[in-house]
C-alpha cells in the first residue's frame, strides 16, 4: 500500500484523496516511512517533520470529513527547500550561522502551500545561502543522487530534486538564482520550473541576489508542477517586486499540450562541443520528436550569452554580499564572542568567520571587490551592461520563435567533489540556466532521457518570454507526453532501488 | 585591471565584516585573481552605448496606505536573538576603549 502510494505523481494522490481512497494521513505517513528508509544514503532533508505532519494531515482530513472544500492538491504532503522561512520549523538555509534558527512567520510561498491544504514534511538540504550548484556547500553535508549515490544531485536545490526523485515526497518548493532549480531537475531526471521574476512572492525567501530570485516547484511529472504553480504564484503586496497582474492557468497549459504550429528556437550558442555528447543527442532527439508532431524548429543567435556567466559572477556576489550584511548576531543565528570580548564589530566578524562557510566568504569578498570605489564601473557597471545585452538576444530571439529550447546543463551528474576545489569550473555548471535570471524569463527542466555513455538522467530547458510561462508548461506537457510513450512510463522506473541500496550499504557500514 | 593582493583581502574582509585567518586570506588571494580574470571579459562588450540594467522587469515604485497592518509581537520578534532582555536585542560595547 505504501509502496504504491509513493509512486503516484502530486496530482494523482490528491485525486485519490479528494475521492475518499485514501487519506491524507495514510499519504503523509508513506512518505514519512519512506524518508525514514532512504534519507540515510539520500540526506536530502535537513528537517523532518514526522508526527506534527501526521497532524497536520489529520486536521485537513478532518476539514474534509466535515465538508470543507480543498483544491486539487489538498492532503498532499510538500518538501520545502531550507532558503524558505518555515514558522515552527527550522530554517538554515544550509548555513551553521542560522542552526537552530526558528523564523517566527511564514514565507509566502509556504503560507499558500499551507492554505491549500499541502502538508509540509519538512526541509530540504541545499548549498549554504543556495551558493553551488552541487550541495557540496551545505553546511550540513552534500546531498546524494537516487540515480548514483557517488554523484551530486545538482544544486543549490538538490535536496529538494532528490527528494522528489527518490520518491520522499510527490512534490517540493525550489529557488533558482542562477539554476538551482533546473540544474537540480537535470541531473535527477525530474522536473524544475524558474517562473518569471516577480511571478511568485520572494517574501521569506531568504535572499542570495535579490534581482535574480526566483521560488518555484519541484517535481517529478509537468502538471504537477503546474498545479503547485498556480497554487504559489500571484501578486503579494509583501512583495515590492511582485507582478500584480493576474496569470492564466499553468495546469490548464499543461492539459492543452498542443505543439502544431509551435516556432521552438535553437540557441546555437548553447548546442556546442561544450556539451556531453548523451546531453546534445538527447536534446535533438526530442527536438526531432516535437517537429514530428508539428513544431517548427528554428537555429537562433544569442551572441551576448557567452558573456552570461561572467556578469552573473559579478552581479550575483555584489547582491549577496549586501544582503548577507544581516548576518550579523544581533538578531537572530549565531553570536561568537572573541576571547576576552570585543566591541560589537568584533563579535560581528567572529561570528561571520565562525558561522559562514568557504564559498560563502569567497563571494561575499569577490561582491565587496565588485562593489569598492574605483571598481564599480569596470565590474559591476559592466556587468549590468552585459544584462541589458543578454536581454536584448532574448527580446530579439522572441521575435521569430515563440520558445527557445536548450540542454539545461553542459553534462550529466559529476562525482561528488569532483569539482569542490575549482569554483570556476563549478560555476560553469550554470551556463545555460543563468542567461534566464539575467533577463527575468522563465525556465523549465524536463527529463529528456538517459545519456547513453554513463546511463544518468539528462534534461531539456525551454525558455519562454516574461510573463509567458504557460507556453513552458504547454510545450513541457506535449514532449513529457511524447516521451512517455516512447519510453513506455517514466524515466524514473529506470533508477535504482534505493531501499536495497540502504540494506547494502548498512551492511558495509557506510552508514 | 589591476591585481589582487592579500593586503586588499585582508581590507575586503575587515569590510564585510568576517574575522579570516590569514590562511584564508592567502587562498582566497588566489582565487580572486583567477575568477576576477575570467569576469573582467564583461568589459569586452559593455561599451558606453549600452545602458545598463538593473532589473529584469521594468518597475515603478510601490506604495501602500499608511495603516497599521499585521506585525511580528516584541516576543516574536526577539525569540531568535542570541540575546535580549525581553523588550530590546542586547549587543556587546558599540565602542572599543581606544575609541
Amino acid at each position: 500500500m505504501s509502496e504504491h502510494l509513493i509512486r503516484l505523481t502530486a496530482a494523482e494522490l490528491g485525486a485519490r484523496i479528494a475521492a475518499g481512497d485514501v487519506s491524507s494521513v495514510e499519504a503523509t505517513r508513506a512518505h514519512l516511512d519512506r524518508i525514514a528508509a532512504v534519507d540515510g544514503a539520500v540526506h536530502a532533508f535537513l528537517h523532518v517533520e514526522g508526527e506534527r505532519a501526521i497532524e497536520t494531515a489529520a486536521d485537513l482530513d478532518r476539514r474534509r470529513a466535515a465538508g470543507e472544500a480543498f483544491g486539487p492538491l489538498a492532503g498532499v504532503p510538500i518538501a520545502i527547500k531550507d532558503v524558505l522561512v518555515t514558522k515552527g520549523m527550522p530554517s538554515t538555509s544550509g548555513s551553521r550561522i542560522l542552526e537552530g534558527w526558528i523564523p517566527p512567520y511564514d514565507a509566502t510561498p509556504v503560507q499558500r502551500v499551507r492554505d491549500a491544504g499541502l502538508v509540509p514534511l519538512g526541509k530540504t538540504n541545499m548549498d549554504e545561502f543556495a551558493m553551488g550548484s552541487s550541495t557540496e556547500h551545505s553546511a550540513y553535508g552534500p546531498t546524494h543522487n537516487p540515480w548514483d549515490l557517488e554523484r551530486i544531485p545538482g544544486g543549490s536545490g538538490g535536496g529538494s530534486a532528490a527528494s522528489v526523485a527518490a520518491f520522499e515526497a510527490p512534490i517540493a518548493l525550489g529557488s533558482d538564482t542562477g539554476g538551482s532549480i533546473r540544474q537540480p531537475a537535470h541531473v535527477t531526471g525530474t522536473v524544475g520550473v524558474k517562473p518569471t521574476y516577480g511571478g511568485v512572492s520572494r517574501y521569506g525567501s531568504i535572499a542570495l541576489a535579490s534581482s535574480l530570485d526566483q521560488v518555484g516547484p519541484v517535481s517529478r511529472t509537468v502538471l504537477d508542477s503546474a498545479l503547485l504553480h498556480d497554487i504559489i504564484g500571484g501578486y503579494d503586496p509583501l512583495d515590492s517586486t511582485s507582478i500584480p497582474e493576474p496569470w492564466p492557468s499553468m495546469a490548464e497549459a499543461v492539459r492543452r499540450a498542443d505543439v502544431s504550429g509551435l516556432r521552438i528556437g535553437v540557441v546555437k550558442e548553447l548546442d556546442s562541443d561544450g556539451f556531453q555528447a548523451g546531453v546534445r543527442s538527447r536534446f535533438h532527439e526530442a527536438l526531432a520528436l516535437l517537429e514530428r508532431n508539428g513544431a517548427e524548429i528554428v537555429e537562433v543567435s544569442a551572441p551576448h550569452f557567452e558573456y552570461a556567466v561572467a556578469a552573473y559572477y559579478l552581479i550575483m556576489p555584489a547582491e549577496a554580499s549586501s544582503n548577507l550584511a544581516k548576518f550579523d548576531s544581533v538578531r537572530f543565528g549565531l553570536r561568537v564572542t572573541p576571547d576576552g570580548g570585543g566591541t560589537v564589530e568584533q563579535v560581528m566578524a567572529a561570528t561571520r568567520e565562525a558561522g559562514f562557510g568557504p564559498e560563502v566568504k569567497r563571494r561575499i569578498i569577490l561582491g565587496t571587490y565588485a562593489l569598492s570605489a574605483g571598481y564599480y564601473d569596470a565590474y559591476y557597471g559592466s556587468a549590468q551592461k552585459v544584462r541589458t545585452l543578454v536581454q536584448r538576444d532574448f527580446d530579439a530571439a522572441f521575435t521569430t520563435v515563440d520558445v527557445l529550447a536548450t540542454p539545461t546543463a553542459p553534462t550529466t551528474a559529476f562525482k561528488l567533489g569532483e569539482k569542490l576545489d575549482d569554483p570556476l569550473a563549478m560555476y560553469l555548471n550554470d551556463v545555460a540556466t543563468i542567461p534566464a535570471n539575467l533577463a527575468g524569463v522563465p525556465g523549465i527542466s524536463l527529463p529528456a532521457g538517459l545519456a547513453p555513455e554513463d546511463g544518468l538522467p539528462v534534461g531539456i530547458q525551454f525558455l519562454a518570454p516574461a510573463r509567458e510561462d504557460a507556453r513552458l508548461y504547454n510545450v513541457g506537457g506535449a514532449l513529457e507526453q511524447l516521451l512517455l510513450a516512447e519510453w513506455g512510463g517514466p524515466l524514473l522506473d529506470r533508477a535504482p532501488d534505493l531501499s536495497r541500496h540502504e540494506l547494502f550499504a548498512t551492511e558495509e557500514g557506510a552508514l | 585591471m589591476s591585481e589582487i593582493n592579500a593586503e586588499q583581502v585582508a581590507h575586503l574582509a575587515n569590510l564585510a565584516r568576517i574575522a579570516l585567518t590569514d590562511e584564508e586570506i592567502e587562498h582566497l588571494t588566489k582565487e580572486l585573481a583567477q575568477i576576477m580574470h575570467a569576469v573582467e571579459q564583461v568589459s569586452e562588450v559593455a561599451t558606453p552605448d549600452v545602458p545598463p540594467t538593473n532589473h529584469p522587469i521594468p518597475l515603478k515604485n510601490v506604495f501602500r496606505d499608511d495603516v497599521v497592518g499585521h506585525t511580528l509581537t516584541v516576543d516574536e520578534a526577539l525569540s531568535g536573538a542570541p540575546e535580549s532582555d525581553g523588550s530590546r536585542f542586547v549587543v556587546s560595547a558599540i565602542l572599543g576603549e581606544e575609541q
